[in-house]
């Protein structure tokens, strides 16, 4: 396998970690977010400084990566998620902003905007496959649970929601730590792949691209994210020959995809068995029988 | 030996200028199946969604098994035994008829975070619990044929006792139902007022209705309140309700009266 094609691969891997972690917060929780490439940013920049200037080994550094994201998701999210409706969505704006913004002016600790160099180069294929699995089945678990449950209620309804006993705030806190989490671990592990990094990286538009992938991939479908990324790394990738026109194809597919299927490639639908089959019979609505629910 | 379930006591609330409930006493007791009637715009809902916490009480206190819940927030007064339907359906109408009871029902079989992302541990007892309860009380309403169809393509009526069920899965104590009968015709009212009474028998429930219809509630309430612009203007059995001049007067206005 060319190089090449390897590096593709990793970044799929990599930019699919971090869709779902915004297809938690905004696909199953209902909170827009316009700031997580700020948590990757943090991921990087963490196992970065930890790898180079302390010599930790890289596993611990891409893990911490996550933890911290994590930990300042939560510092956030305590206070603006306890009010309704979009609030979040512009405190994250000014989030991914501030921590571009502080990364860009801490010259001693993160060598500012002429970025960060000399990273060990730990993000190989097993690396990030293995990463990618892992997070991937612990997160279709989570979304097969209580818990899933308990975020698609927040999302349906907040006000039912509540009176079925959720505390809501706290659930919104907790996907949003979740998520921050996926994409600090995405950030690391970007961060030993191109092994230099800026801050410009994560910039707004990285921030949008995430969501976009999102909203794009399907609002509640994990599988319908992760379809969404590899379609925009994929047609970002394949017409980088033609540099210019390549902004152009990316929102030509995306107004396309608006057209044809509003509610995102795969609606709200996981892509499995029960998918497949509705595809092909969808007129037969009749609903299935009980013991037929199966047991999973 | 009776116990009281649930008791407000001076109970006021005001929007702006609005005086939307005055100063409103009442007191259920254990077992109770009662009605809270009253002309649109009487304040029933705002009740409601006092004793649920969805608003806050500026006045006065409520209690629930002898506990002041007045400061809870909703999912806490939940959380202690009451379970309430919605005037205006509030299902989640995207996910299936069984997950929106699955949705309530696991409250009561409640585990850790790190078991529901590997799966491993109590998760699968448990959610075949939380599964197998909730079929339950699809079958005791009359939906288990219908539990895999999303919630929202339902008819009215099936949605209506699909929000009974979902509520029922909480295990509440006090059930508060808000005008179940709205938009039904007099066929599901009649269904319908067998099933609130078959829960009220089988469940152990207290239940506090709210309704227009007033056929369902003199057949079905012993104990009725009736209310009007915010406040309580009678109490007490059907027969004394059918002949309160008060509530004639609000129902039929003066004129008819003087006539």
């Amino acid at each position: 396998m060319s190089g090449y094609v390897e590096g593709i691969i990793i970044l799929l891997f990599i930019n699919g970690i971090a869709a779902m972690g915004v297809s938690l917060l905004t696909g199953f929780t209902g909170v827009f977010t316009l700031g997580h490439a700020g948590y990757m940013a943090i991921g990087a920049y963490t196992a970065a400084i930890m790898t180079v200037r302390y010599g930790i080994h890289w596993l611990p550094a891409i893990l911490a990566g996550g933890i911290i994201a994590m930990v300042i998701a939560y510092c956030i999210g305590v206070p603006t998620l306890r009010l309704m409706g979009d609030y979040y969505a512009i405190a994250s704006i000014g989030l991914g902003e501030s921590i571009r913004l502080i990364l860009e002016n801490w010259q001693s600790f993160t060598r500012g905007a002429r970025g960060y160099p000399g990273i060990d180069n730990y993000t190989n294929l097993p690396v990030a496959a293995t990463f990618f699995v892992i997070m991937a089945v612990l997160m279709f678990f989570l979304i097969r649970s209580n818990f899933g449950r308990a975020f698609k209620a927040c999302r349906d309804d907040y006000v039912a929601a509540s009176l079925l006993g959720f505390n809501t705030a706290r659930y919104r806190v907790l996907s949003l730590s979740i998520s921050a989490f996926y994409c600090g671990v995405a950030g690391a592990l970007m961060a030993g792949f191109l092994t230099f990094i800026q801050p410009v990286m994560f910039d707004l538009n990285k921030s949008t691209e995430l969501t976009a992938v999102v909203v794009f991939g399907g609002l509640g479908s994990l599988s319908g994210s992760l379809i969404g990324t590899a379609v925009i790394t994929l047609v970002t990738e394949l017409f980088r020959p033609i540099s210019q026109y390549r902004m152009l194809i990316y929102g030509a597919v995306m107004v396309i995809i608006m057209v044809v299927r509003p509610e995102g490639i795969m609606g709200q639908h996981e892509l499995g068995p029960r998918f497949i089959r509705s595809l092909f019979n969808r007129k037969d609505r009749s609903p299935r029988t009980a013991e037929g629910g199966g047991g999973r | 030996m009776s116990e009281t379930v649930l008791k407000l006591d001076h109970v006021n609330k005001y929007f702006g200028g609005v005086h939307a409930v005055q100063d409103m006493s009442f007191s259920l007791e254990k077992g109770e199946l009662a009605g809270l009637i009253g002309p649109n715009g009487a304040g029933k809902t705002t009740i409601f969604n006092l004793i649920t916490g969805v608003y806050d009480v500026d006045s006065g206190t409520i209690l629930f098994e002898g506990e002041d819940i007045t400061p809870y927030k909703t999912y806490e007064v939940i959380r202690k035994g009451i379970a309430r339907t919605f005037q205006n359906l509030r299902l989640f109408p995207r996910s299936t008829v069984l997950e929106n009871v699955m949705t309530a029902c696991q409250q009561h079989y409640q585990y850790g975070f790190f078991e529901a992302a590997s799966h491993l541990g109590r998760w699968k007892s448990l959610e075949r619990s939380i599964r197998d309860q909730s079929m339950a009380l699809l079958e005791r309403v009359g939906l288990d044929a219908l539990a895999e169809q999303a919630a929202g393509t339902l008819p009215y009526g099936h949605q209506r006792r699909l929000e009974i069920a979902r509520a029922l899965s909480l295990q509440p104590r006090l059930l508060l139902l808000d005008e179940p009968a709205a938009g039904m015709n007099p066929d599901e009212v009649q269904e319908l007022n067998g099933l609130i009474t078959a829960i009220h028998r089988d469940f152990d429930l207290t239940i506090l209705v709210i309704e227009h219809h007033m056929e369902l509630v003199m057949e079905i309430c012993p104990h009725i309140i009736c209310m009007n612009f915010g406040a309580k203007i009678a109490e007490g059995d059907p027969d004394h309700i059918q002949n309160h001049p008060e509530i004639l007067k609000a129902y039929l206005g003066e004129e008819v009266l003087e006539a």
